[in-house]
């Protein structure tokens, strides 16, 4: 997995509520069985006025010029500032390979749907809960000053506005480690194997109608 | 004192990491072919192996076509699809791994066969990868939808990393009115407590109502916990779990079913249990619901109206129901019941079971399903419905009324397979989400009950199904 520590750049702003995993890639795009080629159908149904598909090449494509990521204001972003629930709906991880693929780091907003916040720790990418007050103010700057940056500080757990001016926020302290660190959660867990074979021994004296 | 959630959680801590996660000790974990093929490429990479072969069970259902099933994977025209499928068949095969193949009369959608077959038991820990897998906590376990990520590591180490939910009890009191579902009741929950409503909690729902539900209508109620954003949902064990778990091909027989009947009866929240929230509703004052947007939250019942965007409380949430609004090409204040509808479908890991579609069927008895829908389609959840469905001449009524009667799979829930809907068409769905393209590029999907949905068919248009009863 990609460690995070601070990532400065381009924030590009999704003003919409419950903003869900079928919009961040749909489902024809979950018939691969690989874990990359996602980021060209990040968001697709709102990015284009076509149809895409499996394998549609981005040249072929017709953009929407009006939706937000099509913008060139914003097209290097990587940092997405949201609004609340945001990756709400189906466990697809998908979801967060399309936006890692295309290029967002770091996600910002005052809510997350559980399954997609924690589908973003076993990736790299990092959700960053915002308060409702900090979301408004943060989209009013986005909207009114191009070129705006952010500097998303996880050791400091701070995120840096650019004239100086930084808002904490929280985050769980043993996913702020595994973040840093960029660790193998299974290899975490099979360091503790003997503890589990421990645990499932007597666990299946216990409820011995399950080893039927 | 402990709630239902904190029993089963506790008898399945297996230790805590050095990184201070809680591991969760995992019993059965269902696949699919969707979520998988990169968490069994994860294992082949590292050079693991599963830990405990037997947990798994493994059947395809997202992409499965749900005609001339007899021709198996080559019924599959999309290569991509087919491509999914296969895999699915290689990995389990490699890794020994159970799978109720699509030629298995037990295959079916994934979260139907795991109780059907009593893969599914009380007390248990149940992980897939999907969300929907809060549909087994009807049964009084522990059930939770996961990302692939944890699909790897679910089968390399049978644990979960993950720290503890917290307590949510929805308590229903009262009776639901004739005509009036566990769908009804998900919907009129999400409606008030919204999508994220119950975040970063397991619902348990409980009280007269929901004593009073069948199994497989508290499986619907528990399969939507997730729309309003629970990690799980689950009901209590009581005489009707166990009479519905006993027999089951997978369930415990003789001196085992003793010793696990015993331990079941506790599988209850004690009477002083500690909640951190808690939502009450009363059934009898639950109407048939319709969504009239593209989120579960966007409901309201079958009299009702779609919003005014200028009634909205905040600016933010005017433009949110704008938006819908125009996705779903309707006007503010237009009545549901005006919308024309084009397709209709009965089916998903919502409402796909034996009595749903025994309700669908009573409501479509003897009448013919609009010249103006397009299409209505009845999807079976598994092999072995479609079956007991047929011996009871369901399939005979949904055909002489209009219906195509189909085999089992996701279908038309999300439209992966060839079941879609066309940019534009209306479509009342028994399925759980009306996502903007859910159904089909540019589709509009409203949920309601399968009674509701039998309704509509007929009808062409939303009616109160207890005006036909």
């Amino acid at each position: 997995m990609k460690a995070f520590r601070v990532e400065t750049g381009l924030v590009a702003p999704m003003d919409r509520a419950n903003v869900d995993t079928d919009q961040i890639i749909p489902k024809q795009f979950l018939k691969s069985i690989r874990r990359t080629g996602f980021g060209d159908h990040l968001f697709d149904a709102w990015r284009f006025q076509d149809e895409g598909d499996v394998g549609a090449r981005l040249e072929d494509r017709r953009p929407d010029p009006e939706f937000v990521l099509n913008l060139p204001r914003y097209s290097d972003a990587v940092i997405l500032l949201a609004r609340d629930n945001f990756g709400c709906g189906s466990s697809r991880e998908h979801a967060v390979w399309a936006l890692l693929e295309y290029g967002f780091r770091a996600v910002l907003a005052p809510g997350f749907a559980d399954i997609f916040f924690n589908n973003c720790f076993k990736n790299g990418l990092l959700p960053v809960v915002i308060k409702e007050h900090e979301a408004d103010r943060l989209f009013d700057l986005v909207e009114q000053n191009e070129g705006f940056e952010l500097t998303v500080d996880l050791p400091r757990q701070s995120i840096g506005l650019p004239g100086g001016e930084t808002l904490g926020f929280e985050i769980d302290p043993m996913r702020k480690r595994k973040m840093l660190d960029g660790l193998d959660d299974i290899g975490l867990t099979l360091a503790h194997a003997e503890a589990i074979r421990d645990f499932e021994h007597a666990y299946y004296q216990r409820r011995s109608w399950l080893g039927q | 004192m402990p709630t239902l959630y904190d029993k089963i959680w506790a008898d399945h801590y297996a230790g805590t990491r050095s990184d201070g996660e809680g591991l969760l000790y995992i019993d059965r974990h269902l696949v699919h072919e969707v979520t998988s093929p990169q968490a069994f490429e994860g294992l082949r990479l590292a050079g693991r192996g599963l830990w405990r072969t037997q947990a798994n069970l493994a059947t395809p259902d997202h992409n499965v076509p749900t005609q001339r099933r007899a021709d198996g994977i080559d019924g599959i025209a999309d290569p991509v699809a087919r491509e999914q499928v296969v895999t699915l068949d290689e990995n389990c095969r490699r890794h020994g791994v159970t799978q109720y193949d699509i030629h298995d009369i037990r295959q079916g959608i994934v979260h139907v066969i795991g109780p059907e077959q009593g893969a599914t038991l009380p007390g248990m820990t149940i992980v897939c990868g999907d969300s929907h897998t809060s549909t087994h906590g009807a049964l009084a376990a522990l059930a939770q939808g996961i990302g692939t990520s944890e699909v790897e590591h679910v089968m390399a180490t049978q644990c979960l990393a993950q720290s503890k939910a917290r307590n949510m009890a929805v308590c229903v009191a009262g009776t639901l009115k004739e005509g009036v579902f566990a769908k009804d009741l998900a919907l009129a929950l999400i409606g008030r407590i919204g999508t994220g409503g119950a975040t970063g909690h397991t619902i348990e729902f409980m009280g007269p109502a929901v004593e009073a539900l069948s199994m497989e209508a508290r499986m619907t109620l528990c399969n939507m916990a997730i729309e309003a954003g629970a990690r799980a949902g689950m009901v209590a064990v009581d005489d009707r779990t166990l009479e519905y778990v006993h027999g089951r091909p997978l369930a415990p027989t003789g001196a085992g079913w003793d010793a696990a009947e015993t331990y079941w009866r506790t599988l209850v929240s004690d009477a002083d249990a500690n909640w951190d929230n808690e939502v009450s509703l009363d059934a009898a004052d639950v109407a048939p619901q319709v969504t009239w947007g593209t989120s579960p939250e966007m409901v309201v019942p079958v009299d009702g109206s779609a919003p005014d965007p200028a009634d909205a409380p905040s600016e933010l949430a005017a433009d949110g129901i704008e938006r819908a609004l125009g996705y779903m090409g309707l006007a503010p204040n237009q009545p549901v019941r005006e919308i024309e509808l084009d397709r209709v479908f009965i089916g998903s890991c919502t409402n796909s079971r034996l009595e749903d579609l025994r309700i669908a069927a009573q409501v479509v008895a003897g009448k013919q399903v609009a010249k103006s829908v397009k299409q209505a389609l009845v999807v079976p959840g598994s092999g072995l419905v479609k079956q007991a469905a047929e011996r009871e001449g369901l399939d005979r009524v949904f055909t002489d009324a209009g219906f195509e009667w189909r085999d089992a799979g996701c279908s038309m829930c999300l439209g992966m397979n060839p079941d879609r809907l066309l940019p534009g068409e209306h479509c009342a769905s028994t399925s759980n989400r009306n996502f903007e393209g859910r159904q089909g590029y540019r589709g509009r999907t409203h949920l309601v009950s399968p009674a509701m949905a039998a309704a509509a068919a007929v009808a062409g248009r939303f009616v109160d199904v207890r005006e036909l009863l």
